[in-house]
């Protein structure tokens, strides 16, 4: 059984139908990859599975527990962590509180282990500590939101275009990350325009288009499909 | 003499203030609404108390513990049912409720008490007052200005320290961020309502110690002049609104007695356009990000 499971979900914005009818598997240990154009409603799907959107129907399930209409703050602790896009870290304070807050579900006696382990995995991270995270780089904000999401010790990590406006040497970091956090053990759901990329560390891929699932397969095999190259490997 | 006269009865009315303009600026900060009926609960507050004091023949203490756990369920009850609702709603359908809600509670005052102002016993907080050298002070003048400091710092803990008071942090600064981490929004805004009702009942208290006539319409004029700090000092920013609130009491005061008595509140409104004008986002308010 799969660690998360979506079944046919419609979203709606007021009268927008900005999905319609999604279903998707992710299976534990997996990278699972989420590519499609502007506005194909990827960060809707995922901002739906964490909570923040009701879908109006279909079934989010979780670890064997149907999360379908629940809230974040029921979802998050169990084990189910969103980094957002746009990074989303909160500006007014420091790289280490924002840490602790991702932390936020967790019994407060765990959460200086869990600054550690982050610090370790981004030592960039501990050289700041003390900074507001407002005034961080576009890549340090992007490493900070991730650890953030991570400080929860989530069983299933979704990732919402992490290398959104990053120049080529942090894209390759952030990518190079994302597949350290997979052979340690947690599985992702990675949202991302960087399609090459994306397809390239997945091991399966879903394609979106107006809110509709269009293709999907193993990721590899989606690499070279003519169509996915030519709409969105740009040859 | 007649300076430091005006200065400290200007730090003393600033000071209550400061205490209802927590109540706005918090829940500005976090539930993103501005709650007109806010001075509405500070005069709920001072009829509590003065029931306590009148009626009831409770101690004062005890009063104005009683009138803070009315104001606290009040504040929440009121969040819980006419504004919780709207959360998805447009500004202007809450604000006109937050409006509406303002004359119901003066209204229900009405009924409750009538429309004769009532007259605010005489209490430890006003009874004596304290010499020094040719200085009269009044100790409700000492104890609102030393209940100002005590809510600021505690609030400051409060907000820095635990884990409530940093959620609350979140929720201000990015909403969706927070209930990423999974904090229950629904519960902060609740949180917030009850700490900024609690603090009018402080304040209604206090009000009714310094200027002991109480009215349906009594906590109108505080409401708005509080509200006018919090923006003066940056509404959102628990600083600014302690900045905020003293300083428009002391230029209340000073412009009431040097400039001109009855033009006293119209230079308070003119300072604040003044300050809008060269800091949009008041004393200390932080610029909001642009949404990418
Ligand atoms: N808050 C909103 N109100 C109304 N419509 C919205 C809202 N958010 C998204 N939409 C619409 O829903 C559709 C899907 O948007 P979504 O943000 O999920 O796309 P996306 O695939 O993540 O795009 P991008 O790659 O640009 O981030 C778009 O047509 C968008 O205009
Ligand atoms: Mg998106």
């Amino acid at each position: 059984m799969s660690l998360l499971s979506v079944q046919d979900i419609h979203v709606y914005y007021g009268a927008i139908h900005a999905i319609k009818g999604i279903s998707l598997e992710v299976e534990e240990k997996e990278i699972v990859t989420l590519i499609g154009a502007n506005g194909a409603g990827k960060s809707t799907t995922l901002n739906t599975i964490a909570g923040l959107h009701r879908p109006k129907s279909g079934t989010v399930t979780f670890a064997g527990e149907v999360l379908t209409g629940q809230p974040a703050s029921r979802i998050v602790p169990r084990g189910l962590s969103m980094c957002p896009e746009g990074r989303r870290v909160f500006p007014h304070m420091t790289v280490r509180e924002n840490l602790e807050m991702g932390g936020y579900v967790r019994p407060s006696s765990e959460i200086q282990s869990s600054l550690e382990e982050m610090y370790t995995r981004f030592p960039r991270l501990k050289e700041r500590e003390k900074q507001v995270a407002g005034t961080l780089s576009g890549g340090e904000q992007q490493m900070l939101a991730m650890a953030r999401a991570l400080m929860s010790r989530p069983r299933l990590l979704m990732l919402d275009e992490p290398s959104m406006g990053l120049a080529p040497i942090l894209v390759e970091q952030i990518f190079s990350i994302i597949q350290e956090l997979h052979n340690s053990g947690v599985t992702i759901l990675l949202v991302e325009q960087n399609a090459q990329m994306a397809l390239s560390v997945a091991d399966r891929a879903y394609v979106l288009e107006t809110g509709n699932i269009s293709l999907s397969g193993r990721a590899e095999d989606l690499l070279h499909d003519e169509k996915v190259q030519k709409a969105y490997l740009g040859s | 003499m007649i300076f430091l006269d005006n200065l400290i009865n200007g730090l003393s009315l600033g000071s209550i203030y400061a205490i209802i303009a927590l109540g706005y600026t918090m829940v500005y900060g976090i539930a993103k609404m501005l709650n007109f009926a806010h001075g509405d609960v500070i005069m709920v507050g001072g009829y509590m108390a003065f029931c306590g004091l009148q009626y009831w023949g409770v101690p004062t203490v005890l009063s104005l513990v009683i009138a803070m756990a009315v104001c606290t369920v009040l504040g929440v009850t009121i969040e819980g049912l006419a504004y919780r609702p709207l959360r998805q709603a447009p500004g202007l359908a809450v604000l006109i409720t937050a409006i509406g809600m303002s004359y119901l509670l003066q209204n229900l005052a009405l009924m409750i008490w009538g429309a004769n102002p009532k007259s605010f016993p005489t209490t430890f907080i006003n009874g004596s007052s304290i010499r020094l050298g040719s200085l009269n002070i009044s100790s409700a003048t000492v104890y609102t200005i030393l209940a100002n400091v005590i809510i600021m710092v505690l609030l400051t803990l409060f907000t820095s320290r635990t884990r409530m008071g940093k959620a609350m942090r979140c929720v201000s600064q990015d909403r969706g961020a927070a209930q990423l981490m999974g904090i229950n929004v629904n519960r902060t805004i609740t949180v917030t309502f009850a700490i900024g009702s609690a603090l009018a009942a402080i304040a209604g208290v206090l009000l009714c110690s310094s200027y002991p006539i109480l009215q349906p319409t009594t906590g109108s004029m505080p409401g708005i002049k509080a509200f006018t700090a919090a923006v003066f000092g940056g509404i959102g920013s628990i600083p600014g609104a302690m900045l905020g609130g003293v300083l428009l009491g002391v230029i209340e005061i000073f412009g009431k007695a040097y400039i001109s008595t009855e033009l006293g509140d119209a230079i308070v409104f003119a300072v604040l356009i003044v300050v809008l004008l060269v800091r949009p986002t008041g004393l200390l308010g932080k610029a909001v990000r642009e949404k990418v």
